[in-house]
């Protein structure tokens, strides 16, 4: 569980996050939405670390982030995965050796141990004759497979996910979400997903937390959503007419 | 004010660079990589260089010796003089800025801009030990490249000057060996061990730091190109008085 407390972050004096307050929970795909520039991805970096926060507090399980010096937060990190946007494989190496590396550098596994592992997440991603490939020579979803893989190789407690479904055509990104709701539950691992799919928020968004110019406008499930009379929500979420209709109908149903 | 803030920013990630190491068995296949693109990959163009500079200074040397008085041999000492003090540590070292330095700075902050590095931090890696270091020392084999260079700038000038017709073979050995004092050669390394880690880190620097996106990372190659000359130049000054005065 990941629980965030009043995080505040500016960039050069511009407020980009103001008073976030949520929690994310164990087992479940939580997902952060919102317009672009709406502070998404310098959210999921400051819970990352990767930004410095002005103020505020977040904690993991019962470890408070602020508290921890470097070294601290690398062990920690060893707990995280994440699947960057624009999944951030290594060029020079081979699908394998981009998924075996997170065990070079942090584990004591002989060469055999660390190929078996990979494999075994290969397989879980459905990653079929690309082990030896470079990145470059796969499609962008399989890309996001193996980033997915890397992410999860070391059996993390929180996985984050930023955008996992850009550039990706519809059904690719129905397998991708599916993955990671299937591996969240496998695992009991936190999720936190980023991204401005409706698709996704619709279909895995146990927990879905709406920012709006950098505050918490709302937070809920993805049935929730469907009942809303939060008009910043809705405007977002309702932005096509198929969706207004898909509401409509479940409304009526419901 | 802002050059201040980078000259603090450079000396905090060199701090960073030699804490947390990565370990070996990883380390080992980095330097050994980086042996090969940083130096290995640069001896040809070292070489053509070289060769050709080397030919150039005994040319015009012996074109300048007009009085009649002064030895031909004054072409073999004048080029050996040139190449091992100046032209093989310094010149060759700005060239280096050029190819190894954009190398660096590129793929560093192309690594930068596709979040590569943020992955490894979010791994909990030491980022600056395992971009940099490996970098730094596989620039200890920079002498290496020098002591070529060296080699091949004197030979140029000696195919020059028999080819040429400028003075004999026997002149410009006699020459080479004029009041030749070693202790030139001990400064010539001392300032290309220098070169070396500027060589290594600034671009690195530059690469690491980079802010934007594909367009930033062609301007901040040519942002280190020039830091590192204008650096290499001033440290070159500077040992220079501390060395030969």
């Amino acid at each position: 569980m990941i629980t965030i407390e009043k995080l505040c972050k500016s960039f050069e004096g511009v407020d980009v996050l103001a008073d976030i307050s949520t929690q994310f929970d164990q087992g479940k795909t939580n997902l952060i939405i919102g317009q672009s520039g709406s502070g998404k991805t310098v959210l999921l970096k400051c819970i990352l670390g990767l930004f410095e926060k002005d103020s505020g507090k977040i904690y993991f399980g019962d470890q408070s982030l602020q508290n921890m010096d470097e070294k601290e937060r690398s062990i920690l990190r060893q707990e995280m995965g994440m699947v960057f946007q624009g999944s951030a494989l290594f060029d020079s190496m081979t699908v394998e050796e981009n998924i075996m590396f997170p065990m070079r550098m942090l584990t004591q596994k002989s060469f055999e141990e660390m190929r078996s592992r990979a494999n075994e997440v290969i397989q879980r991603v459905n990653l079929i004759n690309a082990n030896k490939k470079l990145p470059s020579e796969i499609s962008g979803g399989m890309q996001k497979r193996v980033a997915i893989a890397r992410a999860i190789v070391m059996n993390p407690k929180y996985l984050f996910c930023d955008e996992p479904n850009s550039g990706l055509d519809p059904k690719t990104s129905t397998l991708i979400d599916n993955l990671i709701q299937e591996i969240t539950k496998e695992f009991q691992i936190t999720t936190v997903i980023n991204t401005h799919d409706m698709n996704s928020v619709m279909e895995i968004g146990e927990k879905v937390v709406f920012l709006e110019n950098g505050r918490k406008g709302w937070e809920g499930s993805n049935k929730e959503v469907f009942y809303t009379e939060n008009e910043s929500v809705a405007n977002f979420i309702y932005s096509s007419n198929l969706f207004k209709k898909v509401r409509e109908v479940y409304q009526k149903k419901n | 004010m802002v050059i201040i803030q980078n000259i603090g920013s450079y000396f905090l990630m060199l701090s960073k660079v030699f804490t947390r190491f990565s370990r070996w068995s990883v380390m080992k296949d980095l330097i050994i990589r980086e042996v090969d693109s940083l130096i290995i990959r640069s001896v040809g163009i070292v070489s053509f260089i070289s060769f050709f500079v080397g030919g150039v200074v005994a040319i015009q040397t012996a074109l300048n010796l007009t009085n009649p008085l002064l030895p031909k041999n004054l072409i073999g000492f004048a080029t050996r003089q040139s190449i091992i003090l100046e032209f093989a540590p310094t010149f060759i070292s700005v060239i280096m800025a050029g190819k190894v330095g954009s190398y660096i700075t590129s793929s560093l902050g192309t690594m930068k801009v596709t979040e590569q590095i943020d992955a490894l931090k979010v791994m909990g890696i030491n980022t600056y030990n395992y971009l940099i270091f490996p970098k730094v020392i596989a620039m200890l084999f920079y002498p290496f490249i020098i002591t070529i260079s060296m080699f091949l700038g004197i030979f140029g000038g000696y195919m020059a000057s028999i080819y040429g017709g400028f003075c004999t073979s026997s002149e410009f050995v006699e020459g080479i060996q004029l009041e030749f004092i070693p202790y030139h050669v001990s400064y010539a390394f001392v300032k290309t061990s220098f070169f070396a880690f500027i060589l290594a880190t600034v671009p690195s620097y530059h690469g690491y730091f980079l802010k934007g996106g594909a367009l930033d990372v062609g301007k901040a190659s040519t942002t280190s190109f020039v830091w590192t000359s204008v650096i290499i130049i001033i440290t070159n000054y500077i040992i220079t008085q501390l060395l030969l005065t």
